[in-house]
C-alpha cells in the first residue's frame, strides 16, 4: 500500500532537497524535503526577492477596521516586549487555524460588526468538526525474533488504506481510513515498559529480571502492530466554539469555549472500526490486545479535537446567510479579509486536511494577486 | 535597544540566534545562553530554565542511588553488549523522578520498603545481601501475575523500576546498539530487503515495482508528461 506523505523523495527544484531517510521529520527537515510552511514556502519566497517582513512572537488580538467596517490591518501583542502594536494592511489574510481564526474574528467587534468581523450570518465558530479516531494494537507471533533491518524509510509513516466496503450495508454515514503502524523504530521513552507482557500468550511468566528479560525485549521488538481509524464526522451547527465571556489568556485576549458532542453516526462508525481492526489483526495471524471498547467507552472514540483536524468554523458557501466565506475564501461581509486555514471546510472527508488547505489557499492567493492587478484593493 | 532597532531585528528573523535575548531586560542572558546539561538540542529558553532548575536539585540520596544501581544491575545485568552504567541509567532515573513528580513517592517508598523487608528477613540492608538472598526478596514481587495481596505495593514498585531501567537502557546509545536498531541511517532507503520478504513468504507486487522510485535518479529534477506520468 503506497503512502501519501508531504515528503520529496525526488528532486523537484533547486530550492528544496531530497529526503535522505534520517527519520527526523518531526524535528524540522534540515534539507526541506519534508514540507513545512516556513522552510518550504517562506524561505524560498524571501530568497527569491519576495517582499516579506516577518514578525515573529506576535500574538494577534484582532483585525482593525475603519468606519465603514473594512479591514485596515491587525492589532497584535509583541510577546517579547508585551507591547501593543498595529500593522496596517490593504488586505488581511487569516490562517491561524480554524478555531484561532474564529477567535480573532469574533474578538474583532466594532459598530459595523457587533457580533464579530464577518459574522452577519452568526455562523463563525459553528459547524466545528474534527476527524473521528480510535485505535487498537495487535501482537503478531510471526514477527517475533525478527531479523533486524532498517525499517525507518520516510518519516512519520502511516499507511493510508482507503475505504473498500459497500456503503449500502452500513449503519452510519460517510467512511474512514485506517493508518497502520508498528515496526522496528527507534526506542524512545516508554520503550520496554511491560517488556514481556506477551509471554502470557505462551504460558511463560510475565515480568522477572535478568538476562532473560533482556532477551525478551529483543524477542518482541517489532512484533507489535497498531491500527488507527480516522473517519469523517458530520458537521453539526450545534457543535461550535464561541468567546468565553469571562476568561482571557495571559495577554488579556478573550479565549474560546467549546460545545461539542459526537453524534450517533460517529459512535457507530467507531464501533465498525473496532470490528474491522479485530478482523484484520486476527486474519493476519495476530492477537488483538486489550479489550475491544464497548458502548460504555463510546467504542473507544477519541475526545473531539484529539485528532487535531479541526475545521468548519468559517464555512464556505454562496449564500451569505448560510456561510461565512465565498468560493475564494473571502468574507461575505468584508471584501478585503480572507481565511485560508481549515475554517472554510464545509465537510472534512476522512483524511488530513492540509493538502486541501494548501490547494484552496493557492487558489485564493491567485485570486488576490489578480484583484491587486485590477486595482480592486 | 531602541524600538526602531528592535523592529528591524524582529523583521529580519534573527530570533533564532539568541541575539535578541541579550538585549532584553526581562530575561537573564545567563539563563538563556548557559545550559548545565551536556545534551544540547533545540531547547527553548523556557525549557533550558526548566532543565537547569531540575539539574541543580537532587532527589535521591546516596544510599537510595546505590540501591537503585544495585537493582538496575539485577534487572539488566552487565554483559559484553553493555551495562546500565555505560547507559547512565541511574542518572536517567534520578532525572525522571525530578521531572515526573508523581513517581517520587512510589519509588522512594518502594526502596525503603524493600530495605525494611531485607532487615526483617536477613537483618541486613539489601545491598549487603548475597545474590540468593536478594532473589528471595525480589522473586515474590517480580512477577505481576503471581503476587500475594500483601506485597502488591512492592510489586507495583518493582514494575515501575523495571520499566524505567529497561527504557533507560534501551534508549541509550549502548542500549540501542545492544537492541540492534539499524534505522536512522541517512542516505538511501529502498524498501524491505528481498531476503527478509522471502523469510515471510512475501514479495513486492511485480506490477508495482516499476512504479517505485528509481533511487539512482532521485536527484534528477522531476518532469511529468501531459498525463501526469513521471518521465525523468
Amino acid at each position: 500500500m503506497p503512502s501519501r506523505m508531504s515528503i520529496l523523495t525526488k528532486r523537484i527544484n533547486d530550492e528544496r532537497g531530497v529526503c535522505f531517510y534520517c527519520n527526523q521529520c518531526n524535528r524540522s527537515c534540515q534539507v526541506y524535503a519534508d514540507f513545512s510552511s516556513g522552510s518550504c514556502l517562506i524561505f524560498p519566497a524571501q530568497k527569491s526577492g519576495g517582499q516579506i517582513d516577518l514578525y515573529t512572537n506576535a500574538m494577534v488580538r484582532e483585525v482593525t477596521v475603519d468606519g465603514n467596517g473594512r479591514a485596515t490591518g491587525v492589532h497584535f501583542i509583541d510577546k517579547e516586549t508585551k507591547l501593543d502594536r498595529t500593522l496596517k494592511a490593504k488586505v488581511v489574510i487569516l490562517a491561524a487555524s480554524a478555531c484561532s481564526t474564529a477567535r480573532i474574528l469574533l474578538n474583532s467587534k466594532s459598530s459595523v460588526h457587533p457580533n464579530g468581523l464577518g459574522n452577519s450570518s452568526g455562523l463563525i465558530g459553528k459547524y466545528l468538526h474534527d476527524s473521528t479516531g480510535t485505535d487498537r494494537m495487535g501482537f503478531v507471533p510471526d514477527l517475533m525474533n525478527r531479523k533486524i533491518y532498517n525499517e525507518d524509510g520516510v518519516g512519520g509513516m502511516h499507511l493510508y488504506s482507503p475505504w473498500w466496503l459497500d456503503n449500502k450495508n452500513l449503519d452510519f454515514a460517510r467512511g474512514y481510513h485506517i493508518e497502520v503502524w508498528g515496526g522496528l523504530g527507534a526506542p524512545s521513552y516508554g520503550f520496554g515498559f511491560n517488556p514481556n507482557d506477551f509471554n502470557r500468550f505462551f504460558g511463560l511468566p510475565v515480568g522477572g529480571y535478568g538476562e532473560s528479560l533482556r532477551n525478551d525485549v529483543k524477542k518482541y521488538y517489532g512484533s507489535l502492530v497498531g491500527m488507527s481509524g480516522r473517519g469523517e464526522s458530520i458537521a453539526q451547527k450545534d457543535n461550535y466554539c464561541e468567546i468565553d465571556p469571562e476568561e482571557t489568556d495571559q495577554w488579556g485576549i478573550p479565549v474560546l469555549r467549546f460545545h461539542y458532542k459526537w453524534s450517533d453516526q460517529e459512535l457507530k462508525q467507531a464501533r465498525h472500526m473496532h470490528d474491522t481492526f479485530e478482523s484484520i489483526i486476527t486474519n493476519m495471524g495476530g492477537i488483538p490486545l486489550g479489550e475491544k471498547p464497548g458502548k460504555d467507552k463510546n467504542y473507544g472514540l477519541h475526545k473531539p479535537g484529539r485528532i487535531i483536524h479541526e475545521v468548519g468554523t468559517t464555512r464556505m458557501g454562496d449564500d451569505p446567510k448560510n456561510s461565512v466565506v465565498d468560493s475564494f475564501e473571502r468574507l461575505h461581509d468584508v471584501d478585503n479579509v480572507f481565511v485560508v486555514d481549515g475554517g472554510p471546510f464545509v465537510s472534512q472527508a476522512d483524511k488530513n486536511p492540509t493538502w486541501t488547505i494548501l490547494a484552496l489557499s493557492w487558489r485564493t492567493s491567485d485570486f488576490i494577486v489578480d484583484q491587486f492587478k485590477q486595482q480592486n484593493f | 535597544m531602541n524600538r526602531r532597532d528592535s523592529l528591524k531585528y524582529l523583521a529580519s528573523g534573527t530570533l533564532a540566534t539568541g541575539f535578541l535575548f541579550s538585549s532584553c531586560e526581562w530575561m537573564s542572558k545567563d539563563a538563556v545562553v548557559k545550559s548545565l546539561w551536556k545534551y544540547k538540542y533545540g531547547r527553548t529558553p523556557e525549557e533550558i530554565i526548566h532543565d537547569n532548575n531540575l539539574l541543580s536539585q537532587q532527589f535521591f540520596d546516596a544510599e537510595e542511588i546505590n540501591l537503585i544501581e544495585d537493582l538496575g544491575n539485577i534487572i539488566i545485568p552487565p554483559n559484553s553488549n553493555g551495562n546500565i552504567k555505560e547507559a547512565e541509567v541511574v542518572d536517567f532515573i534520578e532525572f525522571i523522578a525530578k521531572e515526573l513528580i508523581e513517581l517520587q513517592q512510589p519509588l522512594r517508598f518502594g526502596l525503603s520498603e524493600l530495605n525494611k523487608r531485607s532487615i526483617n528477613d536477613f537483618q541486613k540492608n539489601f545491598i549487603d545481601l548475597n545474590f540468593d538472598e536478594k532473589q528471595k526478596l525480589l522473586d515474590p514481587i517480580a512477577y505481576p501475575e503471581e503476587v500475594s495481596e500483601v506485597l502488591i505495593d512492592q510489586a507495583n514498585f518493582f514494575s515501575l523500576l523495571r520499566d524505567l531501567v529497561v527504557t533507560g537502557y534501551f534508549t541509550s546509545e549502548v542500549g540501542i546498539n545492544d537492541l540492534g536498531y539499524v534505522g536512522n541511517q541517512p542516505n538511501v532507503w529502498d524498501g524491505v530487503p528481498k531476503e527478509i520478504l522471502l523469510k515471510h513468504n512475501l514479495e513486492y507486487d511485480p506490477e508495482w515495482e516499476s512504479k517505485f522510485l528509481n533511487i539512482e535518479k532521485r536527484n534528477d529534477i522531476a518532469k511529468w508528461d501531459e498525463k501526469g506520468n513521471l518521465i525523468s
